[in-house]
């Protein structure tokens, strides 16, 4: 590998980086200015999951070793899928902004 | 790591842990104490401590953020809303005099310490008669065991105290029963579960192994399983053990117990109380640290969810 090459792939791995970093401030603006918590969650959930899949990107581009890159997929992979479950849980336990309770509750008093 | 990221990192760390002091609110004051646990642990991994920031994090953010949460709900739930705590302000005052007395000794050591990294030196010639290669393995089990032999029995300690805080008559309960109330976060719960325990064993054993050649060992493996643990009890796949439970003390005590024993063997095999035999050292080693992961997992996770509650415990999906 040349040292251009190398150079492309620092830059890309920055550009990638920064990519993430804009996604994790948005997720994290929707967080503090949404309304309620199905809405703060939609945006923690999916813009700081595309932030995080962009850091990755960029960590293991900068590394630049398959070994690393595999766990820095593996690590990825499990926090998308604890994010999934922490969202389906947190969606379900928290009210909602009209006061309403939250789903679980309407659930167990409709009885659906 | 550049000095801009350090002195931000520091900033973030103080202001984070002035927060989690002065926050009205017990349940904000534990989200910035986690909050601060992580930023803590970052800080250890920019000074290369690589091992003390895994055992930061999954410790001290992760395992006591559980712990103190499922604590601050169960005071919800009794009724007393946490927020109206009037300490006296001498007790206030004596604290904060404590705490500058002892950041000031503190700093004081640390500056003395020469620049330069002295300890590392003494460590590194001795490390290949172990066959390990990760020097904060070698100087916890072999150089400072003494130190970790008696750590180990610090967490049992810390739960027989929680335990003994349990009313004789809640000792014979059933276990408090964590599943979640509501059916579809059950289902949810259990499922992450069916999928996170298998790679939380193989993680946790990995972690292990490692540990005598890279960061690892038998703390950070035991955080991962009892977090494991939390989980899989909050989806009703594992349901905890009785207060009573051989096994479970079993568990408990197969760590410290490995330890001891192989530390008593060394004195009786004509050597000093934890010395290892020579050409066994490793074997030994990561005998030692894979039961102490055991432990140290049933340890932390019992510790975290404590002793049976003698109340229902209806609300409390939902107050989660």
């Amino acid at each position: 590998m040349g040292p251009e090459f190398l150079a492309v792939l620092q830059i890309l791995s920055l550009a990638l980086l920064a990519a993430g970093v804009l996604f994790y401030v948005a997720g994290s603006v929707g967080l503090l200015r949404f309304p309620d918590a199905p809405s703060r969650l939609h945006a923690l959930t999916k813009a700081d999951n595309v932030g995080l899949g962009l850091v990755s990107l960029a960590a293991a581009i900068y590394w630049g070793e398959p070994a690393i890159a595999a766990k820095i997929a593996l690590v990825w992979l499990f926090a998308i899928i604890s994010s999934g479950m922490t969202a389906q849980l947190l969606a379900r336990a928290a009210p909602v902004a009209d006061g309403s309770g939250s789903p679980a509750e309407y659930e167990r008093e409709s009885g659906t | 790591m550049s000095a801009a990221f350090d002195i931000l990192l520091c900033l973030m760390i103080l202001a984070t842990a002035g927060i989690a002091l002065f926050v009205r609110g017990a349940f904000a004051a534990i989200a910035f104490f986690i909050a601060f646990g992580n930023l803590l642990g970052l800080a250890w991994l920019a000074l290369g401590a690589v091992n003390v920031a895994l055992a930061e994090i999954a410790v001290g953010a992760g395992v006591t953020g559980v712990a103190l949460i499922l604590a601050c709900s169960r005071l919800f739930e009794l009724g007393d809303n946490l927020a109206d705590v009037r300490t006296p302000l001498a007790s206030r005052l004596g604290s904060a005099a404590l705490c500058l007395g002892f950041t000031v000794m503190l700093a004081g050591v640390v500056l003395t310490i020469p620049p330069g990294d002295r300890l590392s030196k003494v460590v590194a010639p001795l490390l290949p008669g172990l066959g390990i290669e990760n020097p904060v393995t070698g100087v916890l089990l072999a150089f400072r065991g003494y130190d970790t032999l008696l750590e180990t029995f610090v967490l049992l300690g810390a739960l027989v105290a929680a335990w003994s805080l349990t009313p004789d008559a809640s000792r014979r309960l059933p276990p408090t029963t964590m599943v979640m109330t509501d059916p579809t976060s059950r289902i949810v719960a259990e499922a992450f579960t069916r999928l996170l325990a298998p790679a939380a064993l193989i993680i946790a054993a990995y972690l292990v192994w490692v540990g005598s050649d890279l960061p690892g060992g038998a703390f950070q493996a035991g955080a991962v399983l009892a977090g494991a643990l939390v989980v899989a009890t909050l989806g009703g796949v594992v349901v905890l053990p009785r207060l009573d439970s051989l096994a479970a003390r079993i568990a408990l005590m197969v760590g410290p117990l490995t330890f001891l024993a192989i530390g008593l063997a060394g004195a009786a095999l004509g050597g000093r109380f934890l010395a290892y035999p020579d050409g066994l050292e490793k074997t030994l080693i990561v005998t030692i640290e894979y039961a102490l992961a055991i432990s140290i997992a049933a340890g932390l996770a019992l510790l975290a969810i404590g002793p049976p509650q003698p109340m229902p415990n209806n609300a409390r999906a939902d107050a989660r």
